[in-house]
């Protein structure tokens, strides 16, 4: 790694007042503290958000759940609230990466991160969460902009996610057998007057998949959208799947999650 | 430099360190704990996996600086003076190793694996150790080695 400045707020503000130009804060650093030991990354000053207790925490009130940024996965997959009020976002977070990686990756880390391969953006997007920041308030839909692009201002600092309780939801992921990352993973929830479906790990971000989600309002099963293919010229294509293979894996993957929705 | 503060294995210990130094540095080459192993270096193999506040971590992934405060417990923290923690203790009675490379990392995710799954079952076991890489073993003797443990600890 090269060389860092280092400081630990220990309040929102403060994190913000620290942040300077070549800056980064550091949540989880699951993802980040790897690319600095691979020195594809270099900053001036890391500001670790480990010290803030207020970004830490879930609350479940009548049709929402909250997370604050800094709240592990390990954290949301063991919580009884979660698991009661959308157990499919818990059971999401029990198989991202593995138990140490839980015990310190945090949502706010992964979203803000936006890897095109990570399994938190889906839930975001088909749940028709809201991203929460020191200074607005971001649909998931406008967050996620592009390959490890955000709608986040230099310097701006996720705070929490709101989560609106759906139906029914599930989360079905193929998982890369070395990383646990998502070759493909698809998230669908039924909602009221509707069903979202939104789709990582293929694409340069995640994206919903509109004709599904249609089909799915009409009827949630999975014979629904067992004939309706995604177009494989914008799929991602590398060493692990083709964009063809991974185009044939997303109908696969969501016929998997609606027959799991609970 | 910054100055570090943390308990380790029970004792507190302050070094003056550089901010991008690795918690599994300033166990090895400051403390001189030479029992938490460094495989891979990239965060997948697990040897390095140490316990900090009670949930085990891969301390080639976290910086000593980001431990200030913390309680941190090494392979060498478990054992009881001569007597082995019983998942120490498990793994000799089952064959759970044979190079013992990854065997420090193994059993402190063991450790912290029964503690939030007191009663593991076999796809449990495997599920929770997939962060541990053991080139050797098969991992049978590992699971077998967990499952045992488990039992003695009063799951």
């Amino acid at each position: 790694m090269y060389s860092f400045e280092y400081e630990r707020p220990s309040g929102i503000d403060a994190a913000a007042a620290a942040h300077g130009e070549d800056d980064k804060f550091l949540a989880g650093g699951m993802s980040f503290l790897p690319t600095l030991k691979l020195r594809l990354a270099q900053v001036d000053k890391l500001v670790d958000l480990g010290g803030i207790d207020e970004l830490k925490g879930i609350t479940v009130t009548g049709d929402t759940v909250t997370i604050g940024a800094m709240t592990t996965h390990g954290t949301v997959a063991a919580s009884e609230d979660v698991k009661k009020a959308i157990p499919a976002l818990a059971a999401m977070a029990a198989n991202i990466g593995d138990a140490q990686v839980r015990n310190r990756g945090t949502i706010g880390g992964s979203i803000a991160n936006a890897d095109p391969a990570a399994c938190y953006p889906s839930s975001l997007v088909a749940l028709g969460a809201t991203v929460h920041t020191n200074k607005r308030s971001i649909s998931a839909d406008d967050f996620f902009v592009d390959l490890f692009e955000t709608a986040l201002e230099e310097g701006e600092l996720v705070t929490k996610v709101s989560f609106p309780i759906p139906e029914k939801a599930a989360y079905a992921k193929f998982p890369n057998p070395a990383s646990r990352f998502a070759m493909v993973g698809v998230f669908v929830a039924k909602i009221s007057g509707g069903a979202r479906v939104a789709v990582t790990g293929a694409g340069s971000s995640v994206f919903r998949q509109s004709e599904m989600e249609a089909a799915l309002s009409s009827n949630f099963s999975s014979d629904a959208i067992a004939n309706i293919k995604t177009p494989a010229d914008d799929l991602n294509s590398d060493i692990h799947a083709s964009a063809d293979y991974r185009a044939h894996l997303i109908t696969v993957m969501a016929q998997r999650a609606v027959d799991a929705a609970s | 430099m910054t100055s570090v503060t943390m308990t380790v294995n029970g004792k507190s210990v302050t070094r003056d360190v550089e901010p991008n130094t690795l918690l599994v540095q300033f166990i090895r080459e400051n403390l001189r704990l030479t029992g938490t192993h460094v495989g891979c270096d990239t965060s997948q193999c697990g040897a390095c996996t140490v316990h900090v506040n009670g949930d085990s971590v891969k301390s080639c992934t976290m910086l000593a600086v980001q431990a200030e405060g913390a309680d941190v417990t090494t392979i060498e923290g478990l054992a009881n003076g001569d007597e082995l923690h019983p998942m120490q203790e498990a793994f000799k009675e089952n064959h759970g190793l044979q190079c013992g490379f990854c065997t420090p990392g193994m059993i402190m995710s063991a450790v912290d694996l029964v503690k939030r799954n007191p009663n593991p079952s076999e796809d449990t076991i495997r599920h929770e150790l997939e962060g541990n890489i053991c080139r050797c073993t098969g991992y049978h003797n590992i699971v077998k080695s967990v499952k045992s443990a488990a039992e003695k600890m009063g799951g």
